[in-house]
Formats: C-alpha cells, structure tokens, sequence
C-alpha cells in the first residue's frame, strides 16, 4: 500500500505548453530566470523548463534535439551550430562581463597589471594556483582564447598551478576558495555566489572579458519534435521590450547582473 | 567559515517555513525513488530467487555480473539512459527524458542489481536448509523459489532498504536524465548539488539534513513493519 501510491500520483505529461531551454548555468544560479521567466509564463501561458548544464553541454544537448532553445554564451560556437543548421538563427540577448577573483592578499599583483592579456602572463609567472573549469564551457572557452592572447600554454603546468576542475562555476569557485587559487568567473555568478570566503575580485574592466549572451531556436527541420511556436514566442518576449526591461531590472545586492542588448 | 551550526539553523527554518518548493520537492523524491524501488523489488527478488535456485549455464557468471552491477556509478547509468532517451537516441520518440518517469527509469537500473544481488545470497544461504525437504515433497523450481521468497520475506526487507538507500542518495543518473528543472524534476540530491554550486553551502547542508531524516523515518517505518509482521506472525 504505501508503495504502490507514488505510482498513481506521477504527474503524466503536464496539459499547460512548455518549452525545454538548454542554458548556461550562469543564468540559472544568479537567480536571474526565477526573476523573468514568470513574467513570460504569466502573458504567454507557455511554462519554461531550463536544463542549466555548461554552455558546452547545452549546445551538445541541443544539438540532440533534447530542447527547444539554446540560451548559452559562446558566439563563434552559436554561430557554428546555426551554420550547422542545428538552429535557425542567432539573436543577442544581453552581456556582463567576466572578472578574474582571488585571495583577498592578491599574492601574483594581478590588481596591477593594466589588461587582461598583462594579467593572465603574471598568474603564469607567478605560477600561483588557478582553478580552471576546464569542460568546455563558454567561461572555459574565453578563459582558452584569453590564454592564447597572452601567449601562455598553462595546459603544460596542468595539475601543478594549473588546475582544470572539469565541473560547472560554482563548484569550481568553491574549489579555487578551498585552495586558495584564482579563478576567472562571469560577474553575476560570482555577485550571486554565496560562498566567496576572503575571495574578491582582483581584476576587471578590459575590453576582452565582454560576455555575451545568446539565444537560438533549435531547428524544427532538423528535429521534427520541437515546439517551434513556443520556442518563437519564447525568444520573441526576451527581446521585446518587455523581456529586456525585465532583464535590465534584475538585481543582486544592488547590482545588476545582466545588460539587455538585444537589437531593435 | 561556515559553522554546522549555521546548516541545522537553515534546516530547521525550511522545515519551520514549511515552505511549498520544499514540500514539493521532498515529494518529488519520495515518488521517485519509492517507485523505483518498488519497480527494482518487483524485478530483483525473482531474479535474484532465480540465481539461487536456477541450476542454467553461465550461472556462476551471472552471479558475478549482478554482483559487479551493484557498484554501476550513477553517471554512467544517467548517461546511458540519456542515449537511449535522447530525440536522437532509439527511445526518443517516448518523450521521456526530463520526466520524473526517466529519472525512475535511471534509478531503477541502479537499484535492481543490489536488491537482486543480496536477495540471492540471503535465498541461497536458505536454500541450503530447505533443498532437500522441498524436492523430497516433489517441489518444482519455481514454486521452491516462491517458498523461499516468502519465507525470507522479512530479510528482503534489508535488501529493498540498501536499494532505497542507493536510490535516495543518488544525484548522478537524476541529474543527467531529469535535468533538475524547478517544478518538475528537481529532487533532493539535485537540489543540494544546485545550492552547492551557488555556494549556498549553508542551505545546502541544511537540504541534506532534511533528507537524512527522511532516510530515517522511511528506515524506521520499515523496520516497525517488520517487527509487527514478524511479531504477528510468530505468535
């Protein structure tokens, strides 16, 4: 008996519409979607189910036809995947930046070096920790280019200053804190994270560290499954006014998180 | 630093706010996980039954290969569950992945093996006293699995609660093929994994907490079954 009554109570398929968003996890743990994705739901009628996985993650999960819409923050591989014909088209949503964080006593003087390329070459001089996440991620992505533009390999120091975590951002934030490494992180994770210890930010404000975000609709000719109306309405809404006001009034501690850019 | 202290405060103040995102997930968990297990009890007890008694080829291997299954990493099942329920996976057309019906799915591909594994050994080990008396009364195997079944029923207790343990504590196979989505898959484990990675350590701790005293009471419930069943039926 008591067994048997969880069977008759799993919720069949829900009669309201919904959309499955493959995400970053950015937007997802800023509590950036518990603010705005019910403003939509509440007009439109469409509930939004966000699988908030790495922005490598989505674009593979979508890629599969396992979502309707793509929300993640790498453009050349967005770019890649409506090149592919995975989605139909690209549109920019909204931007923050990324900041680089470390312990509060900044032992490699990144506070002193005036850009990002100056910065990256002082943690691989200094050989001070750096937690990387290391998953192919679009922070992992930029992290990778920004490297380059600092013309470090810091792959070659893996497992000694080097550390690739291989998980999501505020695990891997939770690591660089345990072990008292730098870490390079989107703003609004690290605004919204609760766990920043001695952490602060020790770099900012270069050019290179812009994050944008986009959205795409997974292609219905490629897979026959999606939900192409309500992926349509769903974008539609976060570039209208309205989702981009919501966007733009969302606030963590004072701050806000995410600067709507969408074109008009 | 985070203090313990500040975890049971955090615990205690969700379980004092009765708070509906709570409630629903802590529900969400118990349906999962109480069906798949019962799902993995319905398919591991005769299996298990069948490994003890069964006299096949490849016996022996079997054995082993089940035994071995009840350390599958969760990831693994997740991701292959995931293929197969994937748009571009052969189950795709079933609709089923982030559902609550996959993640029962995952778990119970996890579970069996540990219920089916132990119900062997503890049929086996019983076997040994009542083989003779049962084929000395013309017994056939398969209504000599159901005695033994039966007759063991209070020690398959112990093998449904390491599978409810497994299923309960389990966030690597819910994770992938749930997805976590608020209001529909998300469940304890996932939860505790999604305030970890905020770095809400505090509430974190304080959600598993509460899910080591569900893991309690479900174990105390069960067992006070068992008790009373086993008090009745020894009179």
């Amino acid at each position: 008996m008591v067994l048997t009554a969880p069977l008759a109570t799993l919720p069949l398929s829900a009669a309201e519409p919904f959309i499955i968003v493959q995400s970053t996890t950015s937007t997802q743990n800023s509590g950036l979607y518990d603010a705005i994705l019910p403003l939509f739901t509440a007009t439109s009628g469409i509930d939004v189910r966000v699988v908030a996985v790495g922005t490598g993650q989505a674009i593979k999960n979508a890629r599969n036809c396992d979502g309707d819409v793509l929300l993640v923050h790498a453009r050349a591989s967005e770019q890649a995947f409506v090149a592919d014909g995975a989605g139909v088209s690209r549109s920019d949503v909204m931007y923050n930046d990324f900041v680089l964080v470390g312990p509060a006593d900044d032992p490699a003087r990144l506070s002193d070096t005036t850009n990002v390329a100056e910065a990256f070459a002082a943690l691989a001089q200094g050989e001070t920790p750096f937690a990387s996440r290391g998953d192919d991620s679009g922070t992992h992505k930029k992290e990778m280019s920004l490297w380059q533009n600092a013309h470090v390999d810091p792959t070659d120091a893996s497992g000694a200053w080097y550390r690739e975590t291989g998980s999501g951002m505020g695990a891997t934030l939770n690591i660089a804190i345990g072990m008292n490494a730098y870490a390079m992180t989107d703003r609004a994770t690290w605004i919204a994270f609760g766990n920043k210890s001695g952490h602060k930010i020790v770099f900012e404000g270069d050019e290179a560290l812009f994050n944008q975000y986009g959205v795409i609709a997974v292609n219905p000719e490629r897979c026959p499954a999606v939900k192409a109306t309500e992926a349509k309405a769903f974008i539609d809404w976060l570039l209208s006014d309205a989702g981009q006001g919501a966007i733009g009034a969302y606030q963590r501690d004072g701050q806000q998180l995410f600067f709507p850019n969408a074109q008009k | 630093m985070l203090e313990i202290g500040t975890a049971f405060s955090a615990a205690f103040g969700l379980i004092i706010g009765l708070d509906a995102d709570l409630i629903e997930i802590i529900a969400l968990s118990l349906q999962v996980t109480l069906t798949a297990v019962l799902v993995a009890c319905l398919i591991g007890f005769p299996l298990g039954a069948l490994l003890a008694v069964g006299r096949f080829p490849m016996r022996n291997a079997l054995v082993v290969l089940v035994n071995a299954l009840m350390g599958l990493p969760p990831v693994v099942v997740g991701l292959g569950v995931y293929l197969m329920l994937s748009r571009a996976g052969p189950l795709g057309v079933l609709n089923l992945l982030y559902t609550p019906t996959a993640m029962v799915i995952a778990q119970t591909i996890l579970v069996t093996p540990i219920i089916a594994a132990l119900t062997r050994q503890v049929i086996e080990d019983m076997n040994i006293e009542y083989d003779e008396l049962l084929r000395s009364m013309g017994t056939g195997r398969l209504s000599q699995m159901q005695t033994l079944l039966w007759d063991a029923r209070y020690a398959l207790v112990t093998a449904a609660l390491a599978g409810l343990g497994r299923a309960l504590a389990e966030v690597g196979a819910v994770m992938i093929v749930g997805g976590n989505i608020n209001h529909v898959t998300r469940v304890m484990t996932t939860a505790i994994a999604l305030e970890t990675s905020k770095g809400e350590l505090a509430l974190a701790l304080g959600l598993g907490i509460i899910l080591m005293t569900l893991s309690i009471v479900l174990n105390a419930t069960l067992m006070g079954f068992r008790r009373t069943a086993e008090r009745m039926a020894y009179a």
